[in-house]
């Protein structure tokens, strides 16, 4: 049975019966294949027995700096001759006009020529023509070789080539490999036309073929935001772009807290909101910072837009609006730092955070929740440590037990609102609260050490995650 | 956070008491503070700004007294009215900064360690509470190289001393201008003519607040006895950073002693505890806990606290370095933390509501679904972005461009009005990648109103050599359709897109109302964005089509 031969093999069998010994690059002009088809088709057909691959390497050579230059403007001793043809010259004038190009070559390839002859005498010495210069084998090969690289066993003049590369940079010679297929024995007889038609190289690689997806970052969203439905919680959306009021007055943060300088928060320029809350609201805000953090509240810092840095303006803005009674909401979306960008910081990242309002409103009920939530994250050795945020009391952080890196990992963070954040905004019962960063959690999923690759948007990494 | 650096074997020694290492590691994040590195009896702690007390190693120490149970309630303080030390404010500081307060300590012994642990809580306190030194600052002193009375008051930029750390006279300008401290610390000053100087009987210039101390009165491993001066704005605030020196002092093994101040407004510190009445019910109401009063007690004691039971209430003594507490929620995490929060059972009650996702949300998988269904993949760009990517490359129009001040990140500087041009960068970092490339996005964009308006788009775009018009017209149409049943329409523009080629892009409306664009990008742009391949792309607005 005659063997199935790929549409590549066929082709290159086809041109070595027509022209046999090719070069890989020879057989990609005539068969019009790419040069990497070639190359696999070879491989292919070297494996079946029915091409031979014999390695030549090949001796070029091309001009140096000093040839391409003795090409264009004359060898040194040729600009020599120029310079006394008329007249003998001193050696000291002859060395100034060939400085740079080489005047002792010049003199001493003369010489060798037998072209000048040098009189001492006692203000120094004089060079005149002896001979009339002809063009030497050296100048005839220069012309020769010009700007074109030229394989070796093509020079005629071998002595010539000999003195030419005794002289520093005048000839460059490269080693360059070729390869040269031909065909077996077996493969001059094979009739390429001959109808296995159909046939296909089952072995053969195929082009990758890529899926298209959501985002990884995404995905673990859209998890994480599935578990607080899970849990009773339901969403709640807000503005990017929030009023001081809203991102800290309204949550406790003194106007002079270092958290509200430039340099860790984004404020947008020349913009302020001229009425970022009630009358009402503006004024016990404003009482509840005065009597407690005892200095003068400015209504003008209030109004300064920020990007918000963290969901809790969304919620706290959702309680002072809704005044409930009883309820589970969260907040999920972008929070700004300005930070500067590292492979644990980003100056913009995902957030969540849910307020549990009502009945079974304790510690130990945030505490269980929590545990609930990590649990669904397939996270089950959770503990949890005292810890320290501004407008909660008391506050919580859960650590949890990552088993790939074999340590305890910080994830979220949890409290009740202060009575000074809730109070002044009419909300009486506690409010518990919880939440933290989401690509801490996805980085663990993914395997990430660097955070920055979630927004770099790298299609081999988006397609094979 | 801030950092402070501790050696296990001289915390074992300060806190006193059988305690292991491995005990004293295990309890330090129960106090609240987090370990940022152990290496050997090393250990690097992250402690919360509001705690200045753990500053030092010997603050920590007293709280772990606490909880491991050594030593339980209030470090007594006793301060000594013992011979005559004052310092007199006078009049033309009122203006400029105002308060002087501060303490003597006597009969210590300080070793390198114990001038590393004080600096750290100096450094601290200057950063935190001090308000990068703006609000209050604070400064320690060699006490027995001063002569008694001293005084607070004000020199003219002429004036000069020897500055801390130098060997030669400076004047305040000098000092202002070319040394580390001065130009960083300066500003705090203003532009006033006159600075305050604390200045001694003989009137050696002992201290330039807040900016620098004098060579004079350095504290050295010789020192014995101490002075500290804090310097403020506000009265309470110079008690408030005095009160956290107080302790850290005692611990060192320092005899505390008075000193007077008098004059314009101000007066001698007292440094008294506060009181607040906790109402018990909250610990249960809180926390979730039925534990005694008797147990409340002792787990506030156990906080370095005070307390007493009167009736349903207890009587709590808050030390005056305690100025985080403000009430009884504050008092009902001291009881958490003296109960231990290891020992506090999580417990899932049944939630009362049902949960859900917003609309919007709903609506924006419904997009994705289908977009990756027409083979897109998802993108996800920062909404904060750079001039670069979204008009300079671009040629959009920037006149109403909203910016961040003071980035930090040069690539972070304007918000986007606009997906598209991040798409397009985003293919630009891909052109290694095998093509054909299909990529969506939606998200923010944002516009100036009053103050500024916030949208959710979608955008687009396919790469590849035969990538056209027709092929993005008909794939965006049918997310619309097939997601929403909506039919978009496409429009010849009136006016030219710089992004796009001229008769290759339209506008997109939906019952005559204009949702965006769609369009071939012309060549100007892909060059710009070294794109050697042929790119069409979409952008419409979803905020008020598919939801509000």
């Amino acid at each position: 049975m005659s063997q199935v031969l790929h549409y590549i093999e066929k082709k290159i069998i086809e041109s070595l019966q027509k022209k046999p010994n090719q070069t890989p690059e020879q057989l990609s002009e005539f068969t019009e294949l790419s040069i990497d088809q070639i190359r696999r088709g070879i491989e292919w057909l070297r494996l079946k027995e029915l091409a031979k691959v014999s390695e030549s390497s090949k001796v070029t050579i091309s001009l140096g700096k000093n040839g391409i230059d003795a090409f264009k403007n004359g060898f040194p001793e040729r600009k020599l001759i120029e310079l006394i043809k008329d007249e003998p010259r001193s050696f000291d004038q002859v060395r100034k006009e060939l400085s740079g190009t080489g005047f002792n070559a010049a003199i001493a390839n003369a010489k060798k020529n037998g072209w000048i002859k040098i009189d001492k005498n006692d203000s120094g010495a004089k060079i005149s023509i002896k001979e009339k210069p002809i063009q030497t084998p050296e100048e005839k090969l220069i012309s020769v070789i010009g700007e074109k690289s030229i394989p070796e066993d093509q020079i005629e003049n071998k002595l010539a080539l000999k003195f030419l590369l005794q002289r520093p940079d005048y000839i460059i010679q490269s080693t360059e490999k070729s390869k040269t297929v031909s065909l077996t024995e077996k493969a001059l007889h094979i009739d390429s036309t001959e109808s296995d038609s159909g046939a296909i190289d089952v072995e053969a690689d195929v082009p990758q073929t890529f899926v298209s997806r959501t985002h990884p970052l995404k995905d673990t969203i859209d998890e994480i935001r599935e578990i607080f439905v899970k849990l009773g919680f339901s969403e709640i959306q807000g503005k990017l772009a929030q009023s001081s009021f809203w991102n800290f007055d309204a949550l406790f943060t003194p106007q002079d807290h270092p958290a509200r300088e430039l340099q860790d928060t984004f404020y947008l320029e020349n913009l302020k909101s001229e009425k970022p809350a009630n009358p009402k609201q503006i004024k016990q805000v404003s009482t509840s910072h005065s009597q407690n953090w005892r200095y003068n509240w400015q209504l003008s810092e209030s109004q300064k837009m920020v990007l918000r840095t963290h969901t809790t303006c969304v919620t706290i803005k959702y309680l002072a609006e809704n005044q409930p009674d009883e309820s589970r909401v969260f907040s999920l979306g972008r929070v700004f730092r300005n930070e500067k960008v590292s492979y644990k910081h980003l100056v913009e990242f995902n957030q969540i955070e849910g307020i549990v309002i009502g009945n079974n409103t304790t510690l130990r009920d945030l505490m269980g929740i929590q545990k609930e939530f990590y649990k669904q994250l397939g996270l089950t050795k959770v503990k949890f440590w005292p810890t320290f945020f501004p407008y909660t009391e008391p506050s919580l952080q859960t650590m949890v037990f990552n088993e790939k890196l074999g340590k305890w990992v910080e994830l979220f963070g949890m409290g009740i609102f202060r009575p000074e954040v809730t109070k002044p905004l009419g909300i009486s019962k506690p409010v518990l609260a919880w939440g933290g960063g989401i690509e801490r959690i996805a980085m663990l999923k993914y395997d990430l050490d660097d955070v920055r690759e979630f927004y770099n948007n790298n299609l081999n990494w988006l397609r094979t995650v | 956070m801030p950092v402070v650096e501790l050696n296990l074997n001289r915390i074992k020694k300060l806190v006193s008491g059988n305690v292991t290492k491995k005990k004293i590691i295990d309890t330090l994040p129960f106090l609240g503070l987090d370990i940022e590195s152990h290496d050997g009896d090393q250990i690097r702690i992250e402690y919360s700004p509001n705690r200045p007390d753990y500053s030092t190693d010997f603050g920590i120490a007293l709280g772990l007294q606490g909880l491991l149970g050594i030593k339980k309630g209030i470090q007594k303080t006793n301060i000594k009215k013992q011979g005559k030390f004052e310092i007199k404010v006078d009049s033309s500081l009122s203006k400029i900064r105002p308060f002087v307060t501060g303490i003597i300590a006597k009969n210590g012994t300080i070793d390198d360690q114990s001038i590393k642990q004080l600096m750290n809580m100096q450094e601290d306190l200057h950063f935190g509470i001090g308000r990068k030194r703006k609000k209050s600052s604070i400064g320690l002193h060699d006490f027995d190289k001063i002569s008694f009375p001293l005084t607070y008051t004000t020199a003219t930029r002429e004036h000069s001393f020897i500055p801390l750390n130098s060997e030669s006279e400076s004047t305040i300008e000098t000092i202002l201008s070319d040394t580390e401290v001065g130009k960083n610390y300066g500003s705090v000053l203003g532009d006033t003519k006159i600075v305050p100087i604390i200045i001694d009987a003989e009137g050696k210039t002992i201290s330039f607040p807040p900016i620098i101390n004098s060579a004079i009165t350095t504290v050295t491993t010789k020192t014995k006895n101490l002075l500290v001066e804090v310097t403020s704005m506000n009265k309470d605030a110079a008690e408030d950073m005095l009160s956290v020196v107080v302790p850290i002092l005692q611990m060192a093994g320092f005899e505390i002693i008075q000193l007077a101040v008098s004059g314009n407004k101000n007066s001698t510190p007292k440094l008294n505890s506060k009181t607040i009445q906790y109402d018990t019910r909250l610990t249960e109401q809180i926390l979730g806990l039925n534990i005694s009063p008797s147990t409340m007690i002792s787990s506030l004691k156990k906080c370095r606290l005070d307390a007493i039971q009167k009736g349903k209430k207890i009587q709590c003594m808050i030390p005056r370095y305690r100025f985080d507490i403000f009430g009884s929620m504050d008092i009902v995490e001291e009881i958490a933390l003296g109960y231990g929060i290891e020992n506090l059972e999580p417990k899932l009650s049944p939630s009362q509501t049902l949960g859900k996702k917003s609309s919007s949300t709903k609506k924006l998988e419904i997009i994705s679904k289908t977009a990756v269904g027409l083979g897109f993949t998802e993108a996800l760009n920062s909404s904060l972005t750079s001039k670069r990517i979204l008009y300079d490359f671009t040629n959009r129009d920037s006149s109403a461009m909203i910016s961040v001040l003071d980035s930090k990140s040069q690539e972070h500087t304007i918000l986007r009005d606009s997906i598209l041009p991040g798409l397009v960068e985003n293919l630009s970092k891909n052109i290694h990648e095998s093509y054909p490339q299909k990529i969506f996005e939606t998200g923010t964009v944002f516009s100036k109103a009053s103050p500024i308006n916030e949208a959710i788009n979608l955008a687009g775009v396919i790469a590849y050599k035969e990538s056209n018009y027709s092929e993005m017209k008909s794939i965006l149409q049918s997310i619309l359709k097939t997601g929403f049943k909506v039919d978009s329409k496409t429009r010849t523009p009136k006016t030219d897109d710089p992004m796009f080629t001229r008769g290759r892009y339209s506008d997109v409306s939906v019952d005559e109302e204009h949702i965006g664009k769609i369009g071939e990008l012309n060549s100007d742009i892909l060059d710009n964005f070294k794109i050697r391949t042929s790119v069409v792309g979409f952008e419409i607005k979803l905020s008020g089509l598919i939801f509000d």
